[in-house]
């Protein structure tokens, strides 16, 4: 946390208000979200519980597995959620538009542009918290090796059609949220902690109600500290917390007093179902089942409501701050990432393996070094709070400009090479002819350090983006009385390290993935007491 | 956060008994797969009965028990038969001049006589890996078991090797299928040893308290709360997941006006300053020594947050008037 960071929150415990962490909005929040409240029951691997999951704010879809150790049961929850999320995650991949994509000519071996479909937009998932982002992936984890009795008759528990291919999404979704600044699966606690600095710990804002009570208190005469204490403690006269926690991990007083004694009638109803004898008798006991399941859909919905009703009004809030340059640039990453899935789901390849080859490991590694430097860098440049941070560590440096001389390089055909003379208050950590870089027009322009003249009088050389003439273009040197902003990162990332295809993989590494990738995984072992 | 489910309860306990099934035969097994190898598979187990009356009366019990299972072994080395497993044994350990009593998953005796510690926990291992900070937890929890039995060790004569390594059970997958393995908590071991000698003994600290301090849980409410407030705390946000007092800590804490409140990081980050108000009169230029570094970076801080809050202000009403 930068010491900037640090003082927002100390003002924060001052006023009783979260502060502003950012100035911009810097993720993106599609139009349409899918939002999924899930909730589990407390044994560790979990075994869903429900969810509430939708797109429309008033209406979520309410999904209940009324006895969570019913293998039938789980997958009736997972079908279900098949059918809401795959034909919206599906609207986005039909909708395509051409785009250009550089890749190496298998025959010639040279970089060439291909013209290739590029998804217009991508299918966005909201979870409350970044528990939720855990549990989505052992979701996908538990579902892409899954055979449905298409797939292979013999299957002892054979998976409604379509969840392995759920699996499948929820695990690339799930992979993506590793990658830093990407969108397509968001934590709602993450974003807001993103953007304010609460009066509390960091460890304390992974609770979405207590985030919120420092951000937006339902009750204007609370302090956030009070309000966010209110919601972490406050029971009614059952002990049932009045805010429920933000899941997938139910509080233990809701287990044991209202869920458990729930289960158990159903499960009594259940069998009592079984044993009627005559058809009234099961019409009757019918008319009882389903009154059990009814209280247990009542009591998930409401301890998924009030985290729902949190994740949108998270997002309202969000969608107050104006969105950064560069928003747009990453989602279109996110848009490559959503279509490159797309494009293997159609290609009929198998399901992403549970262990990556070591190319695909290196790979993942390198994009997200690679990913973490440009959020960074882009942040600053979108965010003057960010940038503020970068100034303080010695990494940019803000000031006007007070002297330029023209110069020129020695060269058969000169070019312009002026020198800019910096006033400023920072303190960078400049080397001898250490590169900075401005923002011209979107565009970074570089220049050398020259020489420190006295203590915050810098004297920088400009090498380039000034035209092709012996005159730099008009507008491209800073004048005398300028305010300037150097920072001594780039700002724009080149592609990664040059990692080999994965058929070329060294000996060393494992080797090429040859025959054994060409055979699928095979699904997990089931016993009677699986989870999930 | 406090209280556990009883769905959770269930199905440990459920995980538990599956894995100590049939006198142990699978956990023997997994026992002698993971870290004895070299050692006779084990035939059958001898499993003694540990019951006794009190938390002492078991611990007593318990050494004997291990005692004469490795004298077993000392007579009979590398017989069939001579796994032992004690389930639920009982531990004392001094902790600050009282015994703390502890109840390990299950320690086995192996052939040559060493001790293993062994710990069955209900989190998935999930393609070769689990949640690095419950296998954290898990190694500190067994590093006391193995400090504990190295104490009950040392009392016989030859002392039986503990082993540094712990056998650690999970269930593999989405199934309660058992899957294990070992882990070397010799770091763990030595961390808390050290802080175990560091630790203030408890009559020291009752010397510093107010005469007629008591902390029965049957005290009026305030009383109780006075009782606790005379002792001194230094809450961290880390006590909210592991201290039934955390929330009442955190009160103090704030009240206090301590940083630490923020996080540990926030504290080592301010240098000398430790209250909020402190922080902030001198990130204002109201207090402190200008040369101090810590100091001097907070007024930079503060100078250089305010410049970007206005100018991203100044920005946004420009916005507002292109509208
Ligand atoms: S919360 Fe518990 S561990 Fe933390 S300071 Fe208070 S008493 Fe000590």
């Amino acid at each position: 946390m930068s010491l900037i960071t640090t003082l927002a929150r100390l003002e924060a415990v001052r006023t009783g208000r979260a502060q502003p962490a950012a100035t911009v909005r810097h993720r993106h929040l599609s139009d349409r979200p899918l939002v999924f409240v899930p909730l589990i029951t407390a044994g560790e691997a979990g075994a869903p519980l429900g969810a509430l999951v939708g797109t429309d704010r008033d209406a979520p879809h309410l999904l209940v597995v009324p006895q969570p150790r019913d293998r039938d049961l789980r997958f009736a929850f997972l079908a279900e959620l098949a059918g809401i999320v795959l034909p919206h995650v599906e609207a986005y991949a039909d909708s395509v538009e051409a785009a250009e994509r550089t890749e190496t000519d298998p025959e010639t071996g040279k970089r060439v542009k291909v013209e290739v479909d590029l998804c217009a937009d991508a299918a966005q998932l909201i979870v409350p918290s970044r528990a939720g982002v855990d549990f989505v992936r052992l979701l996908g984890r538990s579902m892409r090796f899954r055979r449905t009795a298409e797939q292979d008759p013999e299957a002892p528990h054979p998976a409604p059609p379509r969840v392995p291919l759920l699996g499948r999404w929820l695990t690339h979704y799930g992979e993506r949220a590793r990658v830093p600044g990407s969108s397509l699966l968001l934590a709602m606690t993450d974003l807001l902690g993103r953007h304010w600095a609460t009066g509390q710990s960091t460890l304390e804002d992974q609770h979405l109600g207590a985030l919120l009570a420092w951000i937006a208190p339902d009750d204007e005469e609370l302090t956030g500290a009070e309000a966010a204490r209110r919601v972490e403690l406050a029971r009614d006269a059952d002990g049932q917390l009045l805010c429920p926690p933000a899941g997938p991990a139910t509080d233990p007083a809701f287990d044991n007093k209202l869920l458990a004694p729930a289960i158990e009638r159903y499960d009594r109803a259940r069998t009592a179902l079984a044993a009627a004898e005559d058809g009234l008798e099961a019409d009757d006991r019918l008319g009882a089942l389903t009154a059990a399941e009814r209280e247990i859909r009542a009591l998930v919905e409401s301890r998924t409501r009030p985290t729902w009703d949190a994740v949108w009004r998270g997002m309202d809030l969000l969608r107050e701050l104006p969105a950064g340059a560069h928003v747009e640039d990453r989602w279109t990453r996110d848009r490559w990432s959503f279509t490159s899935h797309r494009d293997r789901v159609l290609a009929g390849e198998p399901p992403q393996p549970r262990r990556d080859d070591a190319v695909t490991a290196a790979n993942k590694l390198a994009t997200r070094e690679r990913e973490q430097a440009r959020l960074e860098a882009q942040e600053a440049l979108d965010d003057p709070l960010v940038m503020a941070g970068r100034r303080l560590a010695g990494e940019a440096f803000a000031g006007e400009v007070t002297d330029i001389v023209m110069a020129y390089s020695e060269s058969k055909r000169p070019s312009p090479r002026p020198l800019v003379t910096v006033r400023t208050d920072d303190r960078p950590h400049l080397g001898e002819r250490a590169k900075v870089y401005r923002s011209l027009g979107g565009k970074p322009q570089a220049a050398e350090f020259v020489e420190q003249q006295e203590e915050g009088v810098l004297v920088l050389r400009v090498v380039d983006k000034m035209g092709r003439g012996k005159e730099p273009e008009a507008g491209s040197v800073p004048k005398k009385g300028d305010r300037v902003c150097f920072t001594l990162f780039e700002h724009e990332q080149r592609g990664g390290a040059k990692l080999p295809d994965p058929e070329r993989t060294p000996w060393t590494h494992g080797g090429p993935p040859g025959e054994k990738a060409a055979v699928p995984e095979a699904p997990d072992a089931q016993t009677e007491e699986d989870v999930l | 956060m406090f209280g556990q489910s009883q769905f959770a309860f269930t199905r440990g306990n459920a995980f538990e008994a599956r894995v100590k099934a049939d006198g142990g035969a699978e956990l023997l097994r997994l026992v002698h797969e993971k870290l004895d190898r070299g050692a006779e598979p084990p035939a059958v187990g001898h499993v003694p009965d540990l019951s006794a009356t009190g938390p002492e009366g078991r611990a007593a019990r318990t050494a004997l028990a291990l005692r004469e299972a490795t004298a077993g072994t000392a007579r009979a080395p590398g017989l069939p038969g001579t796994w032992t497993l004690l389930d639920h044994p009982m531990l004392a350990l001094d902790v600050a001049g009282s015994p703390a009593y502890l109840e390990p998953d299950a320690v086995v005796v192996h052939p040559d006589g060493s001790w293993t510690v062994v710990e069955i926990k209900s989190f998935p291992v999930l393609d070769g890996s689990a949640d690095p900070a419950k296998v954290g937890a898990a190694a500190r929890q067994a590093a006391v078991y193995v400090l504990a039995l190295e104490r009950v060790a040392a009392r016989l004569a030859p002392a039986p090797r503990v082993r540094d390594r712990f056998l650690l059970v999970c269930p593999k997958d989405f199934s309660n299928l058992p899957t294990a393995s070992t882990v070397d908590v010799r770091k763990q071991r030595a961390v808390t040893d050290r802080q175990l000698a560091r630790l203030t003994r408890i009559e020291d600290i009752a010397d510093t308290l107010p005469d007629g301090v008591c902390f029965s849980p049957e005290l009026p409410a305030e009383e109780l709360t006075s009782a606790v407030e005379a002792v001194p705390a230094t809450y961290a946000p880390e006590c909210l997941s592991t201290c039934e007092l955390a929330f009442h800590c955190r009160a103090r804490s704030r009240e206090a006006g301590a940083v630490t409140s923020l996080g540990r990081p926030v504290r080592a980050e301010l240098g000398g300053l430790s209250t909020v108000e402190e922080v902030l009169a001198a990130a204002r230029g109201e207090a402190g020594d200008p040369d101090d570094p810590a100091v001097a970076a907070l007024r930079r801080a503060a100078e250089l947050r305010a410049e970007a809050l206005a100018a991203a202000g100044a920005a946004a009403q420009e916005a507002a008037v292109c509208l």
